[in-house]
Order: structure tokens, then sequence, then C-alpha cells
């Protein structure tokens, strides 16, 4: 890079005009100050300080009640979190839900943005509904899906007995069947972005590799896999991880529609720290949580990214 | 390209099952919405209400929680918008027009905010809010979703920044214009289709937002509208009708929303940054 680097963060270009009664502060660019600060202050309150605060609960005893400051207690925490069998079961919900989320709504996002990039008349009015779950916001996701897997007139049991499929009144929420009927409605609530995500990528793809691969005589399918895959690898990649992280982060959805009560088999990371957190006031005790499962999670996306990015490597 | 006629009827068959799959429980909770109380509690019930009425929009309407809900939330994310706009520009303009460590950091800390661990600030916002006194406070609240509107807020703005041309603020600036007056003077007016953008992701996100208002308001007068319609869906499943309309209500603004960006939603804007 022909970029000026200095401690006084000179302007990239024509530095020498804008130099002409410079201020600094400390070597500084006085400029450059007077334009950080605002955004500084409360991203450094509100969100470097929590992050920094709570990687030091999770090893302190900080607990609820009393005004008694926090004694830091090592690793005590992290030796309980490895003997609690809540953990464990919330730890391999949080992955399945994850993973399938993630997964799932790749595969049909790919599929719909696929679909939405042919020249099929209609495709406008397609591509609205395909991105109206995007505007309702997630509190509303999570009434709607109550209403689908209610056991009186849920929409699911209706449909079911109407196609002649079974007449029970199911209450999908409290079966074995919990986990993937919510993981439907995570994807459901999330495949916009996805879709939009692809859909844009798809719009960069040259024509004339299409063009190409026509000439060829390949079939779609093989177009697809020369030509489509490797432009929007690096998209795909990058936005399965971003989903990944953000499905991980889910909270609103399962709280919404388990009513801030998840059994078991729906309590997700999120929702067993804000358990320990608020209903029993062991705030050392989430927070290390927290921290286990973020390593975890970072663990698993740096295999996620090496694998994808030596594939690509040995695409192209 | 030429495609037969089996595969258009395929390919229509396909995006058929998925609009089925997004439109359905949408057209289900509206139903719902416009169903009289005995057409709710019957057990086989319809998709399109057998007597159509506006009687749970009115229900709704006359809760008092829900009109005094509806206002925090506008109050919330109305000046958490604005304040998210007047602090991102600066930032956006030092990361557009600097090169060098702080513009690096800027934009790390954009990236990373996209992958931030919720899980570990949970606890620590809430102590530290409840220090500052930001706890059961709407002006905390709104604080709080400034912090975290502003990555994608400076991400878009610094697009827009990034097509201003740097010859007219050198310009100014050879007439003997600062930094802010040039900012002020050139850049802003040019930015304005910018700002308006990213003030409104920013109301969006705030109005639509829950877990924040959840671990951070303890007041029900304070409650923002999503807290709100849990706190309805807690107490009584009896009276679905009020709760589907007070939902429909609450997702209007971000259908005004969606439906004023929809075009620019395939654009470059959001391929490169989309908050997920």
């Amino acid at each position: 890079m022909s970029v000026r680097r200095s401690e006084t963060l000179l302007p990239a270009r024509r530095s020498q005009r804008f130099a002409v009664g410079r201020r600094t502060v400390l070597g500084v660019d006085a400029d450059v100050l007077w334009l950080l600060v605002p955004a500084l202050i409360p991203i450094t309150i509100l969100s470097v300080a929590p992050l920094l605060y709570g990687v030091y609960l999770g090893f302190t005893d900080a607990r609820a009640g009393g005004n008694v400051a926090p004694v830091f207690n090592g690793l005590e925490n992290y030796v309980r979190v490895v003997n609690d069998p809540y953990f464990w079961e919330s730890f391999g919900v949080g992955f399945v839900w994850a993973i399938s989320v993630t997964a799932i709504q790749f595969g049909l996002s790919l599929v719909l943005a696929l679909l939405l990039n042919q020249r099929l008349p209609g495709r406008v009015i397609f591509r609205l509904i395909a991105i109206l779950p995007w505007a309702i916001p997630p509190v509303v996701v999570g009434f709607i899906w109550r209403l689908v897997y209610q056991p009186n007139s849920g929409l699911l049991n209706t449909v079911l007995r109407d196609l002649g499929i079974q007449d029970e009144r199911i209450s999908w929420l409290t079966t074995p069947a919990a986990l993937p009927a919510v993981v439907i409605a995570a994807v459901w609530a999330a495949m916009p972005i996805t879709t939009v995500v692809i859909l844009a990528a798809l719009q960069s793809v040259p024509k004339e590799l299409h063009e190409a691969a026509a000439i060829d005589r390949a079939g779609a399918l093989a177009a697809f896999r020369v030509v489509t895959w490797p432009t929007i690898l690096p998209t795909a990649v990058a936005i399965s991880t971003l989903d990944f992280i953000n499905n991980f982060n889910a909270f609103s959805l399962v709280y919404v529609l388990t009513g801030g009560a998840p059994s078991g088999q729906l309590r997700l990371p999120m929702l067993l720290a804000y358990e320990e957190a608020f209903r029993y006031g062991n705030y050392g005790y989430a927070a290390a949580i927290g921290n286990v499962m973020v390593l975890a999670v970072a663990a698993l996306l740096i295999v996620y990214l090496r694998l994808a990015l030596s594939r690509r490597g040995r695409l192209s | 390209m030429k495609t037969r006629p089996a595969a258009v009827a395929a390919q229509y068959a396909l995006l058929a099952l998925f609009l089925v799959f997004i439109a359905a429980p949408i057209v289900w909770l509206v139903s719902i919405a416009f169903k009289p109380p005995q057409e709710l509690i019957a057990l086989e019930t319809g998709w399109i209400p057998a007597m159509p009425t506006l009687e749970n929009f009115t229900v709704a309407l006359q809760e008092q929680p829900l009109l005094r809900s509806a206002i925090n939330s506008a109050l919330v994310a109305g000046s958490s918008s604005i304040l998210t706009v007047l602090l991102a520009t600066p930032a956006a303009y030092l990361i557009s027009r600097y090169r060098g460590g702080v513009s690096r950091i800027l934009i790390g800390w954009v990236l990373l905010s996209q992958m931030f661990p919720f899980i570990i600030i949970l606890v620590p916002l809430f102590l530290i809010a409840i220090r500052i006194g930001f706890y059961d406070s709407l002006v905390g609240l709104a604080l709080v979703y400034t912090v975290w509107s502003l990555p994608f807020a400076m991400w878009i703005l610094r697009n827009f920044v990034d097509g201003i041309p740097r010859e007219l603020e050198e310009q100014a600036m050879t007439d003997g214009a600062g930094r802010f007056a040039s900012l002020r003077h050139i850049v802003a007016p040019l930015l304005v289709p910018g700002l308006v953008t990213a003030a409104m992701f920013s109301f969006i996100g705030a109005w639509n937002e829950f877990f924040f208002a959840l671990v951070l308001i303890k007041s029900e007068e304070l409650s923002p509208l999503s807290l709100l319609i849990v706190r309805f869906i807690g107490q009584d499943s009896v009276r679905l009708g009020p709760l589907a309309a007070a939902s429909i209500l609450a997702t209007i603004p971000s259908l005004l929303f969606f439906a004023a960006i929809q075009k620019r939603l395939t654009s470059s804007l959001i391929s490169g940054a989309v908050k997920g």
C-alpha cells in the first residue's frame, strides 16, 4: 500500500494540502479526535466494557442481591460447568439447533434465490413475498408460530386434518417434535436475509460464463457446479458463518414460543444463561457459561472456515 | 436462455411451495385478527373469517397499555435513530476519508459487531446499566439501541461518503474551511439519502427489538411494544384475537419501511453488509 501511515493519521491523498495548519492532541490529529470521540464513548461504555466485564465475571462468584463485591474464584465456575448436566444438555441443543437452522436455511435460501433469479414472469411479486418475514418483528414471529403449533385450531393441526392425515389435537411444542418445529420457525424467519444475499451474489455471476457453459451443452446442474457455485462460494461461506453466529445468539423466538419457560429440549444456551442469571441470580456462573459457549463456537467456526477456505483453494 | 416448458412448470411449482410456506402463517395471523370471539373459540376454524370484524383492533387499541407502549417504542426508536445518525456520521466520515490505525480499528469493530457474543454481555450489560442509571429507563434503552445500531449505520454512511468526491471538500478547504465546516456544509447535505436510510434501519431495529428490552426494562409503564406483546402472550391465551390485531399493528412500521426500501434490497448496499 502506498498509504502514508503515521501517528498523526494523515489523509490518504494530498496530505500536504490537508496538513496545513493541522493541530494535534498528544500526537493525534485533532480532527480525528472529534470525529471519533462521539461514537467512541457510548461504544466503550455499552459494548466494550460489558464484554470485558463479562469475561471477568465468569471468573467470580457474583450473585444477585446484597451489595457484596464479586470475588475472584478462579476456575470454580468452570468445574461446576463441566459437571452440570443442564449445561451439557443446553450445549447439545444449542449446537444441534444452530447447525440445523443454518444448514436448512442455507439450502432452502439457495434454491429460492436460484428460482427468484430466473426470468419468470411475476418474479417481482414473488420476491416481495419472499422477503415478507424479514419485515415482521421477532416477537410477532414467535406469536405467529405459536398460532401454527397450537393444539386447538392451530394452523398445522388444521392443515393435517383437512388433508386427512390425522385428526388429533397435538400440542406440537410439548412433543419430542418440539425442536424440529422450532427449527422450522427459525428457518422461516431467517430465510429472507440469506436469500437476498445469495440473490445479490447470483446477479454478479458473469453472463458470459453461462453462455459459454450453454455452448458446451452443459446441463443446468453442471453449469451450476462449474460456473455459479464457484462464483458465489465466498458469499456462501460468509453468510453461513454469520447465520451460524446469529442462530447461536438466538433468543427471542424460542423465548416467545415457549412463553419464557422452555423445556430442556428447547433450552438454547442464551436461554440457559438468561435463566441462570435472572431466575436464579447466579451472575458469575451465567457469565462462565457464556465464556465457555463462545469459546466452543469460535473453535467450531475456525474449523469450518479452514475447511471452507481450503476447499476454495482446491477449486480455483 | 431458452428453457423448456416442462422446466418452467417445475420451477413455478417449486416456487409455489416456497411461497405457501412463507405466506401461510402470515395469512393465518391476519385471518385470526379479523375473526369475532365466537369464531375463535370454535375448535374447527377455517382460513377465511365467516363474519369478519374489526372488533379485535378496537379492543386492542382501547387497551391503555398498548397505546402507551407504542408511544414508548416510538420515543425510544425515534431518539435512538436520530442519535445513531448523529454519532455515526463523523465516524463514517473518518473511516472514509482517513486511512490509518484508528480507521482500521473502527472497521474491525463494525465487522466484529456482526458476530457479537450476546451471551457474554447479558449479565454485565445489566449490571452496568444498574450502576449508571440505565436500568428500567427509556433513555438507557435508547442509548443501548444506539450502540447496537451504530456499526451498520457507520457502514451504510461510509459507502455514501465514499461516493462524494473529495475535490468538493478540497476546494472548500483551500478556501479556508476547516474539517467541521466541510463536513457540515459540503458533505452533510449530499449525505441526506444515506442519513435517511441509516436512520430508518436504526428505527426499525429498535422498534422490533425484544432481548435488551426484556433484560433492561422492569416497569410495565415503561414497556416497549415488543415487551408488552410478550407479556400479553404469557398472560392469557384466550384472547387471541386482540393479540393478533396488536401484532399486526406492531408490524406496520417495518412493513412501511420494507415497502420503501424493497427495491434497494438486492442492490450493492445490502449485499456487502447485511445485519443478520
